[in-house]
C-alpha cells in the first residue's frame, strides 16, 4: 500500500485561520486558474496557482471572518459573506478589486449562503434569514426578496447550518437542500415555500453538505463522528443510505469533486479524508495540518485545497481525473 | 575308527603335505581342486558325512596352512591370479565362522605392513561383500542352544562387532573404507535384516531357530555407540516388515528380549530415537517393558528422568509406547505422578538446569496428551498436589524461562486434572517454545503410520495430497480479489491509511510545576495523560526549572499508578523518573535510594527504583552528554576565555578552503567524539553506597535475604550496572570492594537469578577498577573469588551462570596478562 501523499504544494501568507476557499477560473487552464481564499482576518486573499503566490488581497468586511466564497458564471464576479452581516459582490474583472454591490444580512450564525444562476443577469441567492430558523430566498442582482422559508411551527430544527440550492436540467422549479442545527436535512421546493422532506442525519449540527443532483445522491457532515449518506427519490423524499463511521469526530466541510468520483471531508481531527463516492470506500488520509481544517474545495480540473486553522492552504492532486 | 573319517584324515593331511611342499602349480591345483569336493558344489560331491567331518576338524587347520602359504612367489606359480581365485574360493565358500576367525586371526598375526597383510584385507573385504557376514550369523542362530559352544560364541562376537577397532589398528594408514565403522554397521545391520528373514523362513519351515546371536551382535555394537549406524538400517526395514506380519512382529520382540542387560539400555535409547513413531515402537518392542526389569527402568526412569537430551519426537514415540497397550498404561499413569511430582518439586526447580526442566515439561504434557480423563480423575489427588506445589515454586522463581513453562504446563495440567473448575489463563508472550509445548499438548491423531511405513512409496503420496490442497487453495482466493476488482470500474487505490488514530487533545502543560500539579491533582485524565507524556521533555528544556521541585517531582512519579489506560504508561514513567534523576542527579539519587529500603513500597516500586538509578546513571556517564545538555541551555563547563575567538577564525578558514577545493567524492563528515569528563564521577557515590548498604536488614513487608529474592537479583544486577558505569571514577575501587565484599556474602545464593546478579557484578569490578588498584588493595578478594568463580563454572547446574562465571575467569586472566609483563624486568 502506498504511503500517504504529500500536497502538491502549501500556500502560506494569510497570517490567519483559512475558513473560506474556492477556486476560480480554470477554463482556460491551470495558468489561468486562481484560487481565492478568506481568512479569520476578514481579509480574501487571490492565489495564482501558476506563480502560487497571492496576487490580490481583498479588504471588505472590516476584520470579520469570511466564511463564504462564490464566483459567478457570467464574468468575474465574486460573493463574499463575512461575519460583519455583509454579503459583497466584488468585480475582479481586469484586475479590478472593488466592492461594486453588498447585501445585509440578518442572520449571526457561521450558515453559508449559496447561489443558484439561472440565466446571464438573473441569480438566485439562497441566505439565513432574519429569524433563527429562516431561509431567506433573494432573487439577484435585484436584491428583492424572493420569499422566506420557515419550518413548520412544531419541527423546531434551530438554526439553518448550511445551504444547497440546486435545480435538475430538465425542470425550472429550483430546490434547497438545508442542513439544521438539530442535526437533520430539509428538502425545500423553492417556489411552493414548502418543506417536501426532512429526515434527521445526525444527533449533531450539520456542519457541511453536498448533493450529487445527477445520482440525487447527498452527504452531510455534523459534530459528531459520522458522515450521512442520503438520497433522494422520485417523489421527492430523503431517505438515508447509511453512515460512514469517522475515527475523530467533526466534520467541518464536505465536497464532492466535480467529476462525482471523490468526496473530500474537512475534519476538526487536522485531516483531509478522501473517499470513493460512488462506494463510500476510503481512500486517503491526509494528515498534513497541525490544527482543524475548516474548508475544502476542488478544482474543475480534479485539484483539492484544503484550509486550515493553522493560517494554511494545502493543495492536493489525487487520482487526477483524465 | 570310522572309515569315513579316516579317508577324510588321510586325504587331508596328504593335501596339507602336498602344499606345504611343492613348488609346482599343477599338482597345488589338483591337490586344492580335490579337497574342493569337500566343499560341496562341484560336479561330484563328497558325501555328507565326509563333507561334515571336514567342516567340523579339518576345515580351520587347512585354512591356516592356506595363509601361511600366502606369498607373491606362491601365487605366481600359476599365471593369471587362477591360484589366488582357487584360494580365496576355500574363505569365500567354506564355513563362513571358521573362514572368518582364521582371517580375523591371520590378520592379527601377521606382522606390520606386508603383502600378505593386504591380501588378507582385500579378502575379508571380498568376504564382507558376499555377504558372508550373514552366513556366520546364521550359523549361530542356527545352532541348537546345547550345542553351541559359548567360548566360540564369544570370540565370534567379539570379532564381529570389534572387526572395524581391530582392522583399524592393524592397518593403520592403509585401513580400506569398508572397514570403517560408517559403512561397516550398516552392512552388518542389512546381515542381520538377512539373518532375520533366514530365521522367519525356517520358523515358516517349522525348525526351531534362536536369535539370540543377532541380539548380542546388536546389543554390543549399540554399546559400542553405534547405534545411529546399526540401528538406522535395521529399524526402518523392521518397521516396514513388521507391519503387516504377527511372525515378524514375534522374532523383533524375541530380538530385543535377547539383548543382555548391559546393552538394553543403549539398544531402547537407540531404538527410541530412531523408531519413526509410537506404532513402530510398539511393533518393534512388544511388552518388553513388562517383561523386562531393566527395560521397564530404562524407558520409565532413565530416559525420563536421568537424561534429557532426547529429542520431542523420540519422547513422543516412548511415551506413546507406553499408552498404546492396556497393559502397558498403568506404567504410563505411574511415569506422569512420578514426572510431575518432578515437576513440582521446590528443589528440582533450583538445582535442575533448565533443560531438564523443559525436558520433563514436554513430558508432562505428553502424557496428558496421552492419558484419559477417567485415567486422570482416579488419581487426580495425587497430580493435583504436585502441580499446586509446582505452580507456586515455579511462579515464585525468578527466571522468566522457568516462570513461562509453569503458566503453560499448569494452564494445560489444570484444563485436564480439573476439567469442570474455571479455566486457568495465565498471561505470556507466545513464541516458538509455548507453541511447541502447546501442540505437545493438543491429543496427537491415532495414526502416525503414513509417516514410519518407510516404504518409498509413501513419502510420495504423502506428497500429493498437500499439492493437491495448495493448487486448491490459490482459485479460491483469485476469484474474491477479482470479485472486489469487478466492483470499482475507475481503480482507485487506497493510499495507506495506518496513520489515521484518534486524536489526543492538546492539553499538554508548559511548565514543570504544572506537570506536578497536573499529575497529583488532576481530575481530568486528558490532562493528566498530556502532562505525562510532556514530561520528559520539559525536564529536558528546563534543567534549572526541574532542579527546584526535582525530589517533589521524583516522588510523585514513584507514586504514580496507571489510573486510566495510557498507551506506554510505564516507559513514560519511567523516562521521566530518568529525565529527572540525570538533571538532579545527586538529591535526587539520594531520595530514590532512600526509599529503596523504605517501607510500604510494592516490590514494583522498588524495582523501578532499581531500574532508573541504572538508567539514570548510564545517561549520565554516556561520552557526549555534556555537549548536548549544554545545547539545551544549562552551563557548561566554562571553556576559557581565549579560546572564544578561536572557532570564528577556524570557520572562516574551513570556509575558505571548502570552496576552493574541488572534491570528486564526499564521505560522511567524520567527527571525532569530544573528549568530556565522566559526569557520573561526582554522583557515582549517591547512587550506589546507600543501595548497598541496607540488603541485610529486613523490614517487616521487605525481606531481600528471604522471599523477595527477585528484587535481590536486581539489586545484583542493578549494583553491578553501576560499578561498571562508573569506570574511571575516582570512588570505583571503594564502590569495587563493597560490592566485592556484598558478592561474598551472597556467593551461594539458591537462586540462579541472583547469582547471574552476583557473577555480572564481579565482572564489572575486574572492568571498572584499575588493574593496579585490585591487585593493591584487594589482592585476597580476588584470590577468594577466583577460587569460587571456578567452583561455579563447573559445577552450577544454571548455563548462564557457568557461562559468566568463565567471562569472569577469563577477566581475571588477561587482568594477569596485563600486570606479568611488568614483573620480570
Amino acid at each position: 500500500m502506498a504511503a500517504p501523499p504529500d500536497p502538491q504544494f502549501v500556500l502560506r501568507g494569510t497570517q490567519s485561520a483559512v475558513h473560506a476557499l474556492h477556486f476560480c477560473g480554470g477554463a482556460q487552464g491551470r495558468e489561468h486558474q486562481l484560487l481565492l481564499s478568506g481568512s479569520l482576518s476578514g481579509l480574501v486573499h487571490i492565489w495564482s496557482l501558476q506563480t502560487r503566490r497571492a496576487i490580490a488581497t481583498l479588504d471588505g468586511h472590516g476584520g470579520q471572518c469570511v466564511i463564504w466564497l462564490q464566483t459567478l458564471p457570467q464574468g468575474p464576479q465574486l460573493l463574499s459573506q463575512g461575519r460583519d452581516l455583509k454579503l459583497c459582490l466584488w468585480d475582479l474583472a481586469e484586475g479590478r478589486n472593488a466592492v461594486v454591490d453588498s447585501v445585509g444580512l440578518e442572520s449571526v450564525g457561521f450558515c453559508r449562503g449559496s447561489v443558484l444562476a439561472r440565466g446571464q443577469q438573473r441569480w438566485m441567492l439562497a441566505v439565513p434569514g432574519r429569524g433563527s430558523d429562516e431561509i431567506q430566498i433573494l432573487e439577484m442582482p435585484s436584491k428583492t426578496s424572493v420569499c422566506t422559508l420557515k419550518p413548520e411551527a412544531d419541527a423546531k430544527p434551530g438554526m439553518p447550518m448550511c445551504l444547497e440550492l440546486w435545480q435538475t436540467d430538465s425542470s425550472a422549479r429550483p430546490h434547497l437542500l438545508a442542513g439544521y442545527e438539530d442535526g437533520s436535512v430539509a428538502l425545500w421546493d423553492v417556489s411552493e415555500r414548502k418543506a417536501c422532506s426532512r429526515i434527521a442525519c445526525h444527533t449533531e449540527p450539520v456542519m457541511g453538505l453536498d448533493f450529487d443532483s445527477q445520482k440525487a445522491r447527498g452527504v452531510s457532515g455534523s459534530a459528531e463522528k459520522a458522515l450521512a449518506v442520503w438520497s433522494l427519490d422520485e417523489q421527492q423524499a430523503l431517505q438515508a443510505r447509511g453512515t460512514h463511521q469517522l475515527t475523530n469526530p467533526g466534520v467541518s466541510d464536505v465536497k464532492i469533486r466535480p467529476d462525482r468520483k471523490l468526496l473530500a471531508t474537512a475534519g476538526w481531527d487536522h485531516r483531509v479524508r478522501v473517499f470513493h463516492w460512488r462506494t463510500m470506500k476510503p481512500l486517503a488520509v491526509l494528515a498534513f495540518h497541525s490544527a482543524a481544517v475548516h474548508c475544502v474545495a476542488f478544482a474543475a480540473d480534479g485539484l483539492l485545497a484544503a484550509g486550515s486553522k493553522d493560517h494554511r492552504i494545502s493543495v492536493w492532486s489525487l487520482y487526477p481525473p483524465p | 575308527m570310522d572309515p569315513v573319517l579316516s579317508s577324510v584324515r588321510l586325504t587331508v593331511r596328504e593335501a596339507v603335505h602336498t602344499l606345504s611342499s611343492s613348488e609346482d602349480g599343477g599338482c597345488i591345483v589338483s591337490t586344492l581342486e580335490s579337497l574342493k569336493r569337500y566343499l560341496g558344489e562341484t560336479e561330484n560331491p563328497a558325501l555328507p558325512a565326509e563333507q561334515e567331518e571336514f567342516a567340523r576338524v579339518h576345515f580351520s587347520a587347512l585354512l591356516r596352512c592356506l595363509v601361511s602359504k600366502l606369498s607373491p612367489d606362491w601365487l605366481g606359480l600359476l599365471p593369471d591370479g587362477q591360484l589366488e581365485e582357487l584360494w580365496a574360493s576355500f574363505f569365500l565358500e567354506g564355513p563362513a565362522d571358521q573362514a572368518f576367525l582364521v582371517l580375523m586371526e591371520a590378520l592379527e598375526d601377521t606382522p606390520g605392513p606386508s603383502f600378505r597383510l593386504m591380501k588378507m584385507a582385500r579378502l575379508l573385504a571380498r568376504f564382507l561383500k558376499a555377504g558372508r557376514m550373514a552366513a556366520v550369523m546364521e550359523g549361530q542362530c542356527r545352532q541348537q542352544a546345547e550345542l553351541a559352544f559359548p567360548l566360540l560364541q564369544e570370540a565370534l562376537l567379539v570379532r564381529v562387532v570389534g572387526l572395524p577397532d581391530r582392522l583399524g589398528n592393524r592397518l593403520q594408514h592403509e585401513n580400506l573404507a569398508e572397514f570403517f565403522p560408517q559403512r561397516y554397521f550398516p552392512l552388518l545391520g542389512e546381515e542381520a535384516v538377512r539373518v532375520l528373514q533366514a530365521v522367519v523362513d525356517s520358523l515358516r519351515g517349522g525348525s526351531d531357530c534362536s536369535v539370540s546371536f543377532v541380539s548380542q551382535v546388536v546389543g554390543k555394537a549399540c554399546v559400542y555407540g553405534r547405534q545411529k549406524e546399526i540401528l538406522g538400517v535395521l529399524v526402518p526395514r523392521l518397521t516396514a516388515l513388521t507391519q503387516g506380519s504377527c511372525l515378524w512382529q514375534r522374532v523383533c520382540w524375541r530380538l530385543v528380549e535377547c539383548v543382555p542387560d548391559r546393552a538394553m539400555e543403549a539398544v531402547l535409547t537407540g531404538l527410541v530415537e530412531t523408531a519413526p513413531g509410537p506404532h513402530a515402537l510398539s511393533r518393534l518392542l512388544g511388552n518388553l517393558v513388562l517383561k523386562s526389569k531393566k527395560a521397564r527402568f530404562v524407558m520409565t526412569q532413565k530416559l525420563l528422568f536421568l537424561q534429557y537430551r532426547h529429542t520431542t519426537p523420540a519422547l513422543q514415540s516412548l511415551l506413546g509406547y507406553l499408552a498404546m497397550d492396556s497393559q502397558r498404561r498403568p506404567l504410563l499413569l505411574q511415569a506422569l505422578k512420578e514426572l510431575m511430582e518432578t515437576w513440582g518439586s521446590s528443589s528440582a526447580i533450583r538445582h535442575a538446569p533448565l533443560d531438564q526442566q523443559r525436558y520433563v515439561s514436554k513430558a508432562v504434557l505428553i502424557c496428558l496428551a496421552h492419558l484419559g480423563d477417567a485415567e486422570l480423575q482416579d488419581s487426580r489427588d495425587e497430580l493435583l498436589a504436585s502441580l499446586m506445589a509446582g505452580v507456586k515454586c515455579r511462579l515464585d522463581s525468578s527466571l522468566p524461562a522457568v516462570r513461562r513453562l509453569g503458566m503453560i504446563v499448569t494452564e494445560v495440567a489444570s484444563s485436564r486434572i480439573h476439567p469442570e473448575g474455571p479455566p486457568l489463563k495465565f498471561q505470556y508472550e507466545e513464541d516458538e517454545l509455548s507453541c511447541e509445548l502447546l501442540a505437545l499438548a493438543a491429543p496427537q491423531p491415532a495414526a502416525d503410520s503414513p509417516s514410519e511405513a518407510g516404504s518409498p512409496v509413501t513419502p510420495v503420496a504423502a506428497e500429493t495430497p498437500d499439492k493437491q490442497t495448495e493448487e486448491g487453495g490459490v482459485p479460491q482466493v483469485r476469484p474474491q480479489g477479482s470479485d472486489s476488482e469487478l466492483d470499482s470500474d475507475d481503480e482507485f487505490v487506497p493510499y495507506d491509511m495506518s496513520g489515521d488514530r484518534e486524536l489526543k487533545s492538546g492539553k499538554a502543560p508548559m511548565y514543570v510545576r504544572d506537570c506536578v500539579e497536573a499529575l497529583t491533582t488532576s481530575e481530568d485524565w486528558e490532562r493528566w495523560e498530556a502532562a505525562l507524556r510532556a514530561l520528559e521533555g520539559l525536564v529536558f528544556r528546563n534543567p534549572a526549572a526541574t532542579r527546584e521541585v526535582s525530589v517533589e517531582l521524583a516522588q510523585v512519579l514513584l507514586h504514580l499508578e496507571e489510573k486510566t489506560s495510557v498507551v506506554g504508561f510505564e516507559g513514560l514513567r519511567q523516562r521521566a523518573l530518568v529525565a529527572v534523576t540525570t538533571t538532579d542527579p545527586a538529591r535526587v539519587a539520594e531520595y530514590l535510594t532512600s526509599q529503596f529500603y523504605a517501607v510500604n513500597y510494592s516490590l514494583r516500586q522498588r524495582m523501578d527504583i532499581l531500574d532508573v538509578l541504572a538508567l539514570a546513571a548510564q545517561e549520565l556517564s554516556r561520552p557526549g552528554r555534556l555537549g548536548r545538555t549544554s545545547q539545551c541551555g544549562s552551563p557548561g563547563p566554562t571553556c576559557p576565555p581565549s579560546c572564544a575567538g578561536a572557532p570564528t577564525w577556524r570557520a572562516v578558514v574551513d570556509e575558505r578552503i571548502r570552496r576552493k577545493t574541488r572534491r570528486f567524492s564526499k564521505g560522511s563528515p567524520r567527527k571525532g567524539l569530544a573528549g568530556s569528563p565522566n559526569e557520573f564521577n561526582a554522583v557515582a557515590g549517591y547512587f550506589f553506597f546507600p543501595l548497598i548498604q541496607g540488603f541485610d536488614r529486613p523490614l517487616v513487608t521487605f525481606d531481600l535475604l528471604g522471599d523477595d529474592q527477585l528484587v535481590l537479583g536486581r539489586l545484583a544486577h542493578t549494583l553491578g550496572a553501576l560499578m561498571y558505569l562508573a569506570v574511571n571514577t575516582t570512588v570505583a575501587v571503594s564502590m569495587g570492594k563493597a560490592l566485592l565484599e556484598f558478592v561474598w556474602a551472597l556467593r551461594f545464593h539458591g537462586d540462579a537469578y541472583v547469582r547471574r546478579g552476583l557473577l555480572s557484578a564481579v565482572s564489572s569490578v575486574l572492568l571498572s577498577v584499575p588493574a593496579e588498584r585490585l591487585l593493591e588493595d584487594l589482592p585476597d578478594e580476588l584470590l577468594e573469588a577466583r577460587a569460587w568463580l571456578a567452583d561455579v563454572a563447573e559445577k552450577d547446574p544454571d548455563d548462564d551462570c557457568r557461562m559468566l562465571a568463565v567471562k569472569a575467569l577469563l577477566l581475571l586472566e588477561k587482568l594477569r596478562d596485563k600486570l606479568l609483563p611488568l614483573a620480570p624486568p
